[in-house]
């Protein structure tokens, strides 16, 4: 396959990713406004905070009655991955400047998994700045939807709205579940946490304490070594 | 915190983990311990998450038929490897409509 043709690929590829992610978008913006957010807030925050996983779990906190610091903490321990992403797509971006400030914003799963799957560094940066655009363009413009029509609509249980958030989360759990048996335990253990505390603690704090789920991951590590 | 505080110190807290990926010396994501920490803890705030948002209800659990009866199809949706589109379709869809009988 020469250079050019493989390029169409990943473009086409990034913009697949683009459309199918995108779709959250909506249920991220109806998800929102239930919660209390306005429409401008939740743009906002899928324009400048552009993470789903983060979002989702902002507004799903605040809206099972947990304080604004639970709902932030939950969030912001969600976002600690794209850190994590970003040291990965360094050496392959290679940028610097107001292109690095730009390439920081769009560090989110979907880029940094089309990015470090390529065989070249050139292709690498191709799907990593198309994925970004395709699925910030798509993402931008679904939440505004999803937000806007949520608000005319009324009451969200009447469009099933309280199913589709669990929903949303297992869809974005699936995948990291299949990819081992310590992913799959880490999950049930995180699960577990989290049931047994919904009635003793105050709300936010069952999904917070979860991550002591990660200890479970250590000691089997160590178990295994 | 008011609902604005909520937003800004959520965007600027997310940004400001993107960019510190970047201004980071390499050598530290040889930590394999971790490196595996940062991986496995959204497996465990996601799974959490779920469980929360299906049977919770503020302090309270609340096992609420027509969500939970969405819920269970959206998971068979995702075993199956639908798109996104058709599980967050049939959630609502499930719910809304036993909520009319």
């Amino acid at each position: 396959m020469d250079d050019s043709a493989a390029r169409r690929g990943v473009i086409r590829n990034c913009l697949g990713v683009g459309v199918a992610v995108g779709a959250y978008g909506a249920a991220f913006g109806a998800a929102s406004v239930a919660a209390g957010l306005s429409v401008l807030q939740t743009s906002l925050l899928s324009l400048l905070a552009f993470t789903g996983g983060t979002q989702f779990a902002v507004v799903g906190v605040l809206a099972g009655g947990g304080t604004m610091l639970a709902a932030l903490s939950s969030g912001l321990l969600l976002g600690s991955r794209n850190a994590l992403y970003a040291m990965r797509l360094a050496p392959l971006l290679r940028v610097r400047g107001a292109r690095r400030l730009l390439a920081a914003l769009g560090t989110i799963d979907e880029s940094t998994a089309m990015a470090v799957g390529q065989r070249t560094d050139e292709l690498s940066r191709t799907a990593f700045w198309w994925t970004f655009g395709a699925v910030f363009s798509f993402w931008n413009l679904a939440t505004l939807a999803g937000a806007a029509g949520a608000s005319t609509l009324g009451d969200p249980k009447n469009i099933g709205l309280d199913a589709v958030i669990p929903a949303a989360f297992l869809a974005l759990l699936a995948p990291r579940l299949r990819a081992g048996r310590i992913e799959r335990r880490v999950g049930a253990a995180g699960a577990t946490i989290a049931f047994v505390l919904v009635p003793l603690t105050p709300p936010g704090i069952p999904v917070l304490a979860a991550s002591a789920a990660l200890l479970l991951a250590t000691s089997l590590r160590r178990r295994t070594a | 915190m008011s609902l604005w505080g909520l937003v800004i110190a959520t965007i600027v807290g997310c940004y400001l983990l993107k960019l510190a990926g970047y201004l980071v010396p390499a050598r530290v994501l040889e930590h394999k311990q971790m490196r595996q920490a940062v991986e496995m803890l959204p497996v465990a705030l996601l799974a959490a998450l779920v469980v929360v948002e299906a049977v919770a209800n503020g302090r309270h659990w609340a096992f609420d038929g027509p969500r939970l009866a969405g819920f269970a199809v959206a998971a068979v949706a995702v075993w199956r490897r639908l798109p996104f589109l058709v599980i967050v379709v049939v959630a609502a869809a499930t719910a809304a409509l036993l909520r009319q009988v």
